[in-house]
């Protein structure tokens, strides 16, 4: 079970993007997502598209995959060049699932090198895979170096068995100071990816988790609230009463003693579930999407966004591989954003980074609002009230949240684009 | 012959034509679901004036709503031919109302006739509301015929309830005619004896014409019909008539009788039972009880028993969307023509927004109201928790009319009058200590109890009409596993130590939870609503206190925990689309909140709130309960 792709308006059959992508296309980076579809475990809480051997049957193999996503790669630098839009180097790729690693990495290494022979790389080009603790060896890291990776995010989720346990995640945790070690031997940048809030976890588990990752001395940490989603595994455990349901105030205060302890390791947030020892080690691929800039997702059920378009494509890994075999774009539906949804995006994903976003850039309505916000305690006062530099008049007042105003980001969005 | 009469015998009771003495005016007294309806199409069947194939179950129950329920809100008049012997006779069988929200209109039925039948379900035995029209009947001096219905069913025991009905009207339990309208049987022998037993109506033919009005009816077509008994004299076609209450004079456009369709006549004559249509388009014009006569030869007195209706429960209405309200305004003018006694005034709640206070006769009236305006106007309503009237009096020694809680006086206050209500409970005895416990509570008095039967029993009490306005006729069913069954009737009012309790969010009153209850009761009203709120209303960013206050002493408190997360921490692989859309929702939802304070409630807490099991009572229960049995 995967999620359910948005309601959207009908993708043409080649792709083909409307002339209202090019404007600004200079302006924004370009990046590439690559989707791996493939798990050897289906774990009960995710509802990500991904699916093990026994669950795909023939037709769509882990061992075709790569070429198959090569033929969209293909597709894209052809739609691409149809659509007039600037040839931009790949500044990211992220390449994400599922769990990425369990193809080898020579196909891994292929799929870059598609991305690479389309696009050409920026010369600071960011490269990361996630990864599972347990399928990774010192070797396969360093293969992955060779290759062109710069990044590594391991889902390590827990330090805790019976956390591990409630997640079916099945790695070691006592693995992932070797992981870290071993990446970063490789000359990899290392993320460590954490949940919180899963049932039965305490609050001392869940310090337990952060401190373990800590100690590996890690540069990069994301901490996600576990959110149990309708048709998964864990709903029913839930809806049964064999799981109790995740608790906000729970998750409130897990959040809190997260960014407490990153925050003394000298990791600061720089974007609300996302926190880096310096805006070096802030993951680029991720901002580029809280900064609306273009990227192409490549693979099943992939979301793509290029100058207000934004396309997902078919989900099931056999349809995607048909549609591509006929030559035939894979994108399911797609929208154009502008206008109220645009204004929308913007302030959605702007009050969720650090650098946060213009007040001048909101409407009045919207600007009237800002000074309840900051008595509320939601967002920063000093940040709202900054001038452009120093002794002058041009107000450079920007929209950051403090810590309530994180937790409650979409309560804060809501005000503002009331 | 055949009880249907040949058309030499036919000739003699034409319409406008008929001998008083070959006319029959009767109508039948029922509970609801006792199967009058079934009664009614069976007679239609057996006179011919309906044939099987044409036949739709329960014909004279026009409205949807009346079909669905199986209930009759308006009554209608159907004229049947019925041959007995040789001679052959007009029967006018006059549909009632089966509910105590309509007393008046069943009065003014019963008095457009000279007998009733009786009709009780053989399973059940009578009850209250039944027993209440019956002595209403019995007050008009109407001759009864008893009658038990449904005997094909295996759980009917007629001989049990013959007794009983022998007990209450006297005779001889060997009297009770056993019928059922599902099968036919004992039907014909019924109407037979409608003709032995019902007196023909007299009047004086030479007269200037006198005619009740028991029935009002608006025809998006015609107009409003009105039904009429004639008593004296006679109507013409294209005649002037006059309304004597109003002296408003109406130019007669069409007179007819129903059989069971309009049929226009040459007239009405004594003792006759038929239609009006003179144009009018408003039932106001044309009032249930009021007398007709000719315009150019009045009647010098009109004839008795003609009072204004008056509404005895309150509740606020207002459209959920607030856009709407100039449709509920439409709306409510439009119901207002079929419905003489629904009247409603402009209110505006700082919680709800703008809508009507609208008084009503019951609370049936008020939920058959309510749901007209949902189902044919197509509107979403929220509504009050119904209320009475109060008069309280004040130290300067005038007294106001209280009809919404939120305008009861602050300050120091003398006496606070209350309406009271004779209730009377029929159920069987194993519950009498239950109704007891109920009444007591409900601060009733009880004034009498009789044994109708070996084990059932019937209940009299003096109760505040408020308390039955509130839950009382869902505590009466649930205590009594369903079997008790409920009539009243207002008899004045008392005073009573009254207070009105406020609900407040973050210090501010919300106009629409303020109630008046008795000072004893008011704590526990405070604990249900704060804790009910605290349930429904979600959690804000900040704390909320709900508090329950008489004046500026706080009853009860309650505290929405304010919330600390409100953040979707990741986006799936960059599926922006999927949480704007999400965003987009919550932005929508919250323009239809409504802000107290600084407090995001929703609607929906608005509903569940005022909805029967909180703050008590809505008459829905009592029709749907009605319904369910």
């Amino acid at each position: 079970m995967a999620p359910a792709l948005p309601d959207g308006d009908a993708a043409p059959d080649d792709g083909a993007l409307p002339a209202s992508v090019l404007a600004g296309a200079e302006r924004r980076a370009f990046g590439v997502y690559l989707h791996v579809p493939f798990c050897t475990v289906r774990c009960g809480y995710c509802d990500f598209n991904t699916y093990t051997a026994t669950e795909l049957g023939g037709g769509a193999s882990q061992s075709s995959y790569a070429s198959t996503a090569l033929a969209e790669i293909d597709l894209a630098g052809r739609v691409l060049a149809a659509a007039g839009l600037p040839a931009r180097p790949v500044s990211t790729v992220f390449v994400g699932g599922g769990t990425p690693t369990v193809l080898p990495v020579d196909d891994l290494a292929r799929l870059l090198g598609g991305v690479r022979d389309t696009w050409g790389l920026a010369l600071d080009v960011e490269v990361t895979t996630e990864a599972n603790p347990d399928s990774v060896t010192p070797e396969s890291l360093a293969a992955l170096a060779a290759a062109g990776f710069t990044r590594v995010s391991f889902g390590m989720q827990s330090a805790v068995p019976h956390v591990l346990a409630t997640l079916d995640r099945t790695h070691d945790p006592r693995r992932i100071p070797d992981v870290v070690r071993w990446a970063r031997d490789a000359g990899l940048a290392v993320s460590l990816d954490l949940i919180y809030g899963t049932p039965g976890e305490s609050l001392d588990d869940w310090r337990a988790s952060v401190e373990t990752a800590l100690a590996t001395g890690v540069d990069h940490v994301s901490a996600y609230a576990l959110v149990v989603e309708e048709g998964t595994r864990m709903a029913v455990q839930v809806r049964r009463g064999d799981l109790p349901p995740t608790d906000p105030d729970d998750q409130a205060a897990k959040y809190e003693l997260a960014d407490d302890l990153l925050a003394a390791a000298g990791l600061g947030w720089y974007e609300v579930s996302n926190w880096a020892r310096t805006p070096a080690d802030a993951c680029r691929h991720n901002l580029a999407y809280w900064r609306g800039d273009d990227w192409w997702g490549i693979g099943p059920g992939a979301h793509s966004h290029v100058g207000g378009v934004r396309w997902w494509n078919v989900k099931q890994p056999r349809a995607y591989a048909d549609r591509l075999a006929r030559g035939v774009s894979p994108a399911a539906g797609r929208e154009t954003v502008d206008g109220e949804s645009a204004a929308l995006e913007r302030l959605m994903l702007g009050v969720r980074m650090a650098e946060g976003l213009p007040i001048a850039d909101l409407p009045a309505d919207a600007r009237r609002e800002v000074a309840g916000l900051v008595a509320d305690g939601l967002v920063d006062g000093r940040a709202a009230l900054a001038r452009a530099a120093a002794g002058s008049s041009t107000p450079g007042g920007r929209i950051v949240l403090t810590r309530r105003g994180r937790l409650l980001a979409d309560a804060v969005v809501r005000t503002l684009a009331a | 012959m055949s009880p249907i009469p040949s058309a030499a015998a036919t000739s003699r009771i034409r319409p406008a034509a008929t001998a008083p003495e070959l006319l029959r005016n009767f109508c039948i007294i029922a509970h609801i679901d006792h199967g009058k309806s079934t009664l009614a199409d069976r007679m239609l069947q057996l006179t011919g004036v309906v044939d099987a194939r044409a036949m739709r179950a329960q014909y004279l129950d026009r409205m949807d709503i009346e079909r669905e329920r199986g209930i009759t809100i308006k009554s209608q008049a159907v004229r049947m031919p019925w041959g007995v012997g040789d001679q052959a006779y007009a029967l006018n069988m006059i549909d009632t109302p089966g509910h105590v929200d309509f007393t008046y209109e069943v009065s003014r039925s019963l008095a457009a006739c000279e007998g009733a039948v009786l009709l009780v379900d053989a399973a059940q035995g009578i009850e209250a509301q039944t027993l209440a029209n019956l002595y209403l009947a019995l007050e008009n001096d109407l001759q009864i015929i008893p009658v038990l219905n449904k005997i094909d069913l295996p759980a009917a025991q007629p001989e049990k309830y013959a007794e009983e009905l022998a007990g209450l009207i006297g005779g001889d339990p060997a009297d009770c005619l056993k019928v059922s309208g599902k099968t036919g049987e004992g039907v014909e022998a019924l109407l037979d004896r409608i003709v032995e037993l019902v007196p023909a109506p007299v009047g004086d033919a030479d007269k200037p014409a006198r005619a009740m009005i028991f029935d009002s009816v608006y025809d998006t077509y015609r107009g409003v019909v009105t039904y009429v008994r004639v008593v004296d004299g006679n109507l013409n076609p294209r005649e002037r008539i006059a309304m004597m209450s109003t002296k408003a004079t109406h130019e007669l456009l069409e007179i007819g009788v129903i059989s069971p369709e309009p049929v226009p006549t040459q007239g009405l004559g004594v003792g006759e039972v038929g239609y009006l249509i003179t144009g009018v388009k408003d039932v106001r014009q044309s009032k249930v009880g009021d007398t007709v006569t000719n315009a150019s030869k009045p009647a010098g007195e009109a004839l008795g028993g003609y009072s204004d209706p008056k509404p005895m429960v309150f509740s606020g209405l207002y459209p959920i969307d607030g856009s709407d309200y100039p449709a509920l305004r439409d709306a409510l003018d439009k119901l207002k023509l079929n419905d003489a006694a629904l009247n409603y005034e402009p209110e505006t709640s700082v919680a709800l927004g703008f809508g009507f206070r609208v008084g009503f006769l019951g609370l049936l009236h008020l939920e058959i109201v309510r749901e007209r305006l949902e189902r044919e106007f197509d509107l979403d309503l929220i509504s009050t928790a119904p209320n009475v009237v109060y008069d309280v009096d004040l130290e300067d020694r005038t007294t106001v009319r209280v009809t919404n809680p939120s305008e009861f006086p602050g300050g120091k206050i003398g006496a606070v009058h209350e309406p009271i209500v004779k209730a009377t409970i029929l159920a069987p005895s194993e519950f009498i200590g239950a109704i007891m416990e109920l009444c007591q509570g409900k601060r009733g008095d009880l004034q009498g109890m009789d044994y109708l039967s070996e084990d059932r029993v019937e209940m009299r009490y003096i109760l505040p009409m408020a308390e039955i306005v509130f839950d009382f006729f869902d505590q009466l069913k649930s205590r009594t596993r369903g079997y008790a069954s409920l009539d009243y009737e207002p008899i004045g009012e008392q005073t009573a130590d009254l207070v009105k309790v406020d609900i407040l969010l973050q210090g501010e009153t919300v106009d629409a939870f303020s109630a008046i209850v008795h000072k004893d009761k008011a704590y526990a009203y405070g604990v249900m609503m704060a804790t009910k709120l605290k349930d429904l209303i979600p959690r804000q960013q900040f704390e909320v206190p709900i508090q329950a206050a008489i004046g500026s002493r706080i009853i009860a408190r309650e505290t929405i925990r304010a919330i600390r997360k409100d953040v979707l921490a990741k986006c799936y692989g960059g599926d922006i689309t999927r949480k704007r859309k999400l965003l987009e929702k919550q932005k929508e939802g919250k323009k239809r909140m409504k802000t107290i304070g600084r407090v995001d409630v929703p609607q929906e807490a608005f509903i569940a709130a005022l909805s029967s099991d909180a703050a008590g009572s809505s008459g829905g229960k009592d029709a749907k309960d009605a319904k369910k049995k």
